[in-house]
């Protein structure tokens, strides 16, 4: 009776932390078994404590080459991508053009369009224009589907935009390159920050459309999909835990500088600027 | 107020005499600016003498910040000639215009400190580095801020902001300052501060100030004259005095304090016939033709509350009955309807509390009556057809916010 209001009474919080526990497990378990010591060739049965694979992370030359791939791959996608995407922002909400409206929307189709189908879309582009599958194949693709997200990234910072700041900086003697680079930009810097993050995680993350256009190559997603039949190398759960903890030391760094970001926003937005926006994904 | 009031500018009037070849002058000549088929300012003309704190007084949507702005360089005008030195700039970018602006909610750039604000200029202008230091600790000096020189505008209050906001614009040294109204979002004891200072700075640097504001109250104290604007139209343009016992239009009237309007009938060079009312000779009556219809003001403090039938003298006057009576402190006011149907505010100053309790309370008859050289007489405004205004200023910014 009495655990049972108890229950009741904190069920939110429970739930929460099931749903939290349901969410993070897969990544606990990785990060487990990057420390088993397994007998056979598959890493699914804990067979005791080693450190072995930590130490040697870097061992496996299969794994390094694809690894060091994507890098390079996630690299060069969230430059073109966040790039391309800031210029497109940057029209979207700064310049009034025909079909400005339609173009808003249609750049976030390919967010909606199922990966298969955009990546057999681009295979068959490719061969088409009888292009030779491999780095360059993959970083068009790439580059392709992350654009989206950079857009998005970076137009929400452009909407709560003060061009005002803009007009001061003209009006204090700064020609429009200056004003871009000693203002704008600046005052950019944490969308275009997260969406190369963001666009360098799709990049990495990406199998499907890679899959497709990677010709011979072979980026870690692909690699990890390959292994798997034959058993994959413990080395991976380590990469793959290393991977996580810094994708969430960039994540926690992003979002103070975004609450700092905001906070100074805030405070300067007293009257006239109350911009709601909507992102519409 | 028959005679010249003792400000020395008041004369300047119609046209400042430094016009044209001062280093600060401004020069708007059949100026329009239009923004689809809205025309935000219709065809004005100005002349801004050097040194001169001049203001643009208006309600919201009159122009007054679109002129602001094509004096900046920010918007071109559809029409007409912006002439600063005597040199036209038509087609000089902001950031060539010997100008700097004051904005309504400073703009100040919030990923640089205050000292890096302020030097924002003076860097473009390639000033020497020890020169921008000094320039830079000077001015943040002149404001009070020289111990935050190190800060960011976000950990400032309001007022300070606006510190450091005039402080960039001033270090420069431009030719002309323009101010947006740049007290608008402090709160009063506060603004009510920061108007004696600009002022006392603008008279220290000696800059030509063209500033604007819907606030009357704040025009009247700190210019040297004033241009009240309506509907992208200048109404009337005169120092501070002027506008208030001479106002030119019943907008201004109406704009500048409380004014009592009465329908009035020019019925010779001398003289006009006010509506259920006495036939007063002015001679202001000369500036009209007989027969024009047009309001006589009377200031809420030049009128004289009396019995019926005990009126003191011949001065002119008028019946009504007490509506309502306010007491405000240094005054009671009273609300007067009056034979036409028309309401007139009445001001008696609080001499003591004895003379305050005879005073006539709701429903007594009054006689109201005034000096003949307190009364003035105006013509209604043109376009007063009390169609709404909308503010053109940042069109750009919302129309991006509501996609």
């Amino acid at each position: 009776m009495n655990l049972w209001s108890r229950i009741r009474e904190n069920a939110v919080l429970y739930i929460g932390i099931l749903v939290i526990f349901y969410m993070l497990a897969p990544i606990v378990v990785i990060a487990i078994f990057s420390f088993n010591d397994p007998t056979g060739k598959f890493n699914f049965e804990w067979a005791g404590f080693t450190t072995q694979y930590w130490a040697g992370a870097f061992d496996n030359e299969e794994i390094n080459r694809s690894l060091w791939l994507s890098i390079r791959l996630a690299f060069f996608t969230s430059l073109g991508a966040t790039i391309l995407g800031t210029l497109i922002a940057l029209a979207l909400v700064r310049y009034e053009f025909f079909g400005r409206k339609a173009a808003n929307l249609l750049i976030v189709i390919p967010i909606a369009t199922p990966e298969v189908v955009i990546g057999a879309a681009l295979l068959s582009l490719f061969v088409y224009a009888s292009a030779a599958l491999g780095f360059t194949t993959l970083l068009i693709a790439h580059i392709m589907f992350s654009i989206s997200f950079a857009v998005i990234v970076v137009r929400s910072r452009l909407i709560g935009f003060d061009r005002r700041l803009e007009e001061a900086a003209a009006d204090l003697g700064a020609a429009p390159l200056t004003t871009f680079f000693r203002i704008t930009l600046p005052l950019l810097a944490p969308g275009i920050a997260g969406a190369l993050m963001l666009t360098f995680a799709l990049s990495v993350d990406d199998f499907v459309i890679s899959n497709f256009n990677a010709g011979a190559e072979v980026t870690f997603p692909l690699y990890i999909f390959g292994a798997n039949q034959r058993g994959i190398p413990v080395q991976v759960n380590v990469i793959a835990t290393i991977l996580f903890a810094v994708t969430i030391i960039a994540m926690t760094f992003v979002i103070l500088q975004q609450r700092r970001a905001e906070k100074m926003v805030e405070k300067r937005a007293d009257d006239d600027k109350k911009a709601s926006v909507a992102i519409p994904i | 107020m028959e005679t010249s009031p003792a400000r020395p500018d008041a004369e300047r009037s119609g046209s400042p005499a430094a016009a044209g070849d001062g280093r600060g002058s401004v020069e708007l000549q059949g100026v329009t600016k239009k923004f689809g088929t809205f025309t935000a300012v219709d065809d004005i003309d100005l002349e801004i003498g050097d040194g001169e704190f001049f203001t643009m007084l208006g309600p919201s949507g009159c122009g007054k910040t679109t002129t602001l702005r094509m004096i900046a360089g920010f918007e071109q005008p559809t029409q007409g000639e912006v002439l600063i030195d005597g040199q036209d700039v038509a087609g000089l970018p902001a950031y060539k215009r010997p100008t700097n602006t004051v904005f309504q909610n400073y703009a100040l750039f919030p990923h640089m400190t205050l000292e890096e604000n302020v030097a924002f200029g003076l860097k473009r202008k390639k000033v020497p580095k020890d020169e921008i230091k000094r320039r830079v600790a000077d001015e943040l000096e002149r404001v009070g801020l020289s111990g935050e020189a190190t800060r960011k505008p976000a950990q400032l209050s309001g007022g300070q902001q606006q510190r450091v906001a005039l402080a960039r614009a001033l270090v420069n040294l431009p030719k002309v300052l323009l101010l947006d109204e740049p007290l608008g979002a402090l709160d009063l004891k506060l603004r009510k501060g920061l108007q004696v200072e600009l002022k006392k700075i603008q008279e220290e640097v000696g800059i030509t100030f063209v500033y604007v504001t819907h606030d009357q109250e704040e025009a009247l104290t700190m210019s040297d004259r004033i241009a009240i604007m309506n509907k992208g139209r200048i109404e009337q343009c005169a120092g501070p005095e002027e506008v208030y016992e001479k106002p030119a239009t019943t907008f201004v009237a109406g704009f500048i304090g409380v004014s009592n309007l009465l329908p009035a009938r020019v019925i010779s060079g001398s003289e006009v016939a006010i509506e259920d009312g006495p036939t007063v000779s002015t001679p202001d009556a000369a500036g009209f033709t007989t027969g024009e219809e047009l309001f006589a003001v009377v200031r809420p403090e030049k009128l004289e509350v009396s019995t019926p039938g005990q009126a003191p003298g011949d001065r002119p006057g008028i019946e009504g009955v007490v509506e309502s009576s306010l007491f405000l402190g240094t005054a009671t006011q009273l609300g007067v309807t009056v034979a036409d149907g028309s309401k007139l505010t009445v001001l008696v100053p609080n001499a003591s509390e004895e003379e305050r309790q005879r005073l006539p309370g709701g429903g007594a008859r009054v006689y109201l009556s005034w000096e003949p050289e307190h009364m003035h007489l105006v013509t209604e405004s043109p376009g007063e057809d009390g169609t709404e205004n909308f503010q053109p200023m940042q069109t750009q910014d919302q129309g991006d916010q509501t996609k």
